[in-house]
């Protein structure tokens, strides 16, 4: 094992696998001559040359296609969209092709393409460099979506991706760039299904993704230290399909679920998991799922407001003691 | 191109009309359901474009007006029938319908509903064939109104930067759906919004065969010279509606008599008929034994094939088995 950032573990997996493969490329605005906005492909330029490793022009929905249409003879392009704000323009090619045309084909077309994209609200960019966005994309079938929520799983997940034959999202987030993890020294493959345990618990479980992992994590270990309640934490790190049986796990153990997400509640992640848990184990229940999300406002510009805007370790913590009928 | 080829060609754009009247009549009868796009009228531009190019070797997509350009590239027709049946016995295996027509097999990569969709795909397949180094080119055939989708700019653009072998080829049509073309786009004739992308462009008459091959081959040439990308507008015009939905009460008489005095069909009929290499006994026989193949072998197939099992409705959405899915190391 070896501490590196989630950025060194991303442009680690992109060397990798274009080594191994002359059909892997990757391309996105400023991501060859400049390294990469968050670095993420740094020096890959000089090794792999324009035609791997293209700087496109500003044309998302124009560029995710042009990817899609080299998958379908077997490249592999690993697109960086700047920011998620910036995918919606791409929707159109990832929803109406990449998304269904296996399905509309009858299974003889593929598009394995991967675009990855950071989101979520990092230090006063504003509505429009804000968003948080991975509820749009995980509703769609013929569509994975996956989050990491740390240099491993950013590292792992990025070489599953690449090699898998469907098309996948993968949503990083603007604040994560610089955290340092450790990452297996092998090559390692992290399943694009289910979930992980990444504090075991019996109270509660705290289902969170990305970067709510580590807000739960902090407030299972306030939990535990200040209020002797042992919170299990649950990481999502697979959006599109949401691992169900994982989802039932912890809630039959724990019998409470709380959500920790990023962004505003209507049909998120939040909404989803709870849909689930009534689903799969309802009768489990000690008390009803809770979901913590940001509030129902474009995100504002001014500290204060773009800080009272998103949750905290703190209001997992309140949400929890709530639940629990304690102060 | 020789005179048995041109026979043949006749041939092709015969049975591609007839097989194009024989959906219209299994849609009145409901055989066919949804949304359905019919081609007469057009058939020189995709059998003039194909013949310089390399059917099932080239890559080619298009829009949902697809039917023709399948069979070009090589489809069985009894396949297509049947997809548009919703059979299971169909090219998509009855998921996809009369606007996603696939055939991979032959490089018919599809299509596509979005209008505008497929340049970005087109551009794409041209990059990978790029990198994989073949001779090979992308052509991507779209209507007038496609062009002022997002997507034609981005496209054209990228393809144009990074030299892509692809050729655009624009079947000018003059409408989308109801809106006639001066109505709804700046520059009227389509080749002059190329130059915006320093793209060599050109437009030829898109009824008469003979001159889409020869503005076709120039085209091909450049393309699979490694020249970079082409746009060839070929000026045309469709006899039906935009779709069945459509009553077509937007075109005059007088316009849609005048170009039905060109039809492609006519026009080389009578061309090699007046050579002496065609008699009218010949050219009824070919369409008798074209009415004959469609009426006694496609139908029947269609008719007595198989609907998709509803136990496979989640089929094709995902890979299956896919080992990296479970994170397992090849």
């Amino acid at each position: 094992m070896a501490e590196m950032m989630y950025w060194q573990a991303i442009r680690r997996a992109h060397d990798e696998e274009m080594a191994r493969d002359p059909l892997v490329f990757c391309m996105g605005e400023d991501i060859g001559v400049a390294g990469g906005t968050y670095k993420a492909t740094q020096g890959l330029y000089d090794k792999y040359g324009p035609e791997r490793v293209i700087d496109t022009p500003i044309s998302e929905n124009g560029f995710t296609g042009l990817a899609i249409g080299a998958s379908f003879l077997g490249a592999r392009p690993i697109v960086e969209i700047m920011s998620v704000n910036f995918a919606w323009l791409a929707m159109d090619q990832l929803f109406n092709s990449a998304a269904k045309v296996r399905y509309m084909s009858g299974g003889q077309l593929t598009a394995p393409v991967v675009v990855r994209s950071p989101g979520g609200t990092a230090h006063q960019l504003g509505a429009q460099h804000s968003a948080r966005m991975e509820k749009v994309f995980m509703g769609i079938a013929g569509l994975r979506v996956v989050t990491p929520s740390n240099p491993k799983q950013a590292y792992g997940l990025l070489k599953s991706a690449v090699r898998c034959d469907d098309p996948v999202f993968i949503n990083e987030h603007e604040l994560m760039y610089n955290m340092k993890g450790e990452v297996p020294d092998s090559e390692y493959f992290h399943p694009l299904e289910g979930s992980e345990v990444a504090r075991e618990g019996r109270d509660v479980t705290l289902f969170g993704y990305n970067i709510s992992v580590h807000w739960c994590l902090q407030a299972a270990d306030i939990l535990s230290k200040q209020h002797g309640i042992e919170a299990e934490v649950v990481d999502l790190y697979a959006l599109n399909p949401l691992d169900r049986a994982g989802i039932r796990r912890s809630v039959t153990k724990t019998h409470r679920a709380l959500i920790a997400e990023e962004a505003e509640p209507a049909v998120g992640v939040g909404a989803e998991v709870m849909a689930i848990v009534n689903e799969e184990c309802f009768f489990e229940l000690d008390a009803p799922p809770v979901r913590v999300s940001a509030a129902n406002v474009p995100i504002p510009y001014a500290h204060n407001l773009e800080k009272a805007s998103i949750p905290s370790a703190k209001d997992v913590v309140a949400a929890v003691l709530k639940m629990l009928g304690k102060k | 191109m020789n005179v048995a080829d041109k026979k043949r060609l006749l041939r092709e754009m015969l049975f591609a009309r007839r097989f194009e009247e024989r959906c219209y009549e299994a849609y009145v009868e409901r055989k066919i359901g949804g949304f359905l796009h019919l081609y007469p009228g057009q058939e020189a531009c995709v059998h003039g474009v194909m013949e310089a190019a390399r059917p099932g070797y080239d890559y080619v997509i298009t829009g949902y007006r697809d039917h023709v350009h399948a069979l070009k590239c090589g489809s069985d027709p009894k396949e297509v029938m049947a997809e548009l049946y919703g059979k299971e016995t169909g090219s998509s295996k009855g998921r996809g319908g009369s606007m996603h027509i696939f055939d991979v097999k032959h490089r018919f990569m599809g299509g596509y509903a979005l209008v505008g969709g497929p340049f970005p795909l087109a551009a794409g397949m041209a990059k990978a064939i790029k990198m994989k180094g073949g001779d090979e080119i992308a052509i991507c055939f779209l209507g007038d109104a496609a062009n002022n989708q997002g997507t034609f700019h981005e496209s054209l653009n990228m393809a144009s930067v990074w030299k892509l072998p692809v050729l655009f080829v624009c079947e000018n049509n003059l409408y989308g759906i109801g809106t006639r073309i001066n109505r709804s786009t700046a520059v009227v004739e389509q080749y002059k919004r190329a130059c915006a992308y320093d793209i060599p462009a050109a437009h030829a008459d898109g009824q008469d065969i003979d001159a889409v091959y020869t503005a076709a081959k120039v085209a091909v040439d450049h393309v699979r010279g490694g020249n970079g990308p082409y746009f060839l507008e070929l000026r045309t015009y469709r006899y039906r509606g935009h779709s069945m939905s459509d009553a077509g009460a937007y075109r005059t008489k007088e316009e849609q008599s005048e170009w039905a005095q060109r039809d492609p069909i006519v026009i080389l009929r009578d061309r090699l008929m007046t050579a002496g290499a065609l008699t009218d006994e010949e050219f009824k026989a070919t369409d008798t034994a074209v009415l004959d193949a469609i009426e006694n072998a496609i139908i029947p197939f269609c008719e007595r094939s198989p609907d998709p099992r509803v136990e496979e409705l989640e089929k094709y959405v995902l890979a299956e088995n896919d080992p990296y899915v479970k994170g397992e190391a090849q």
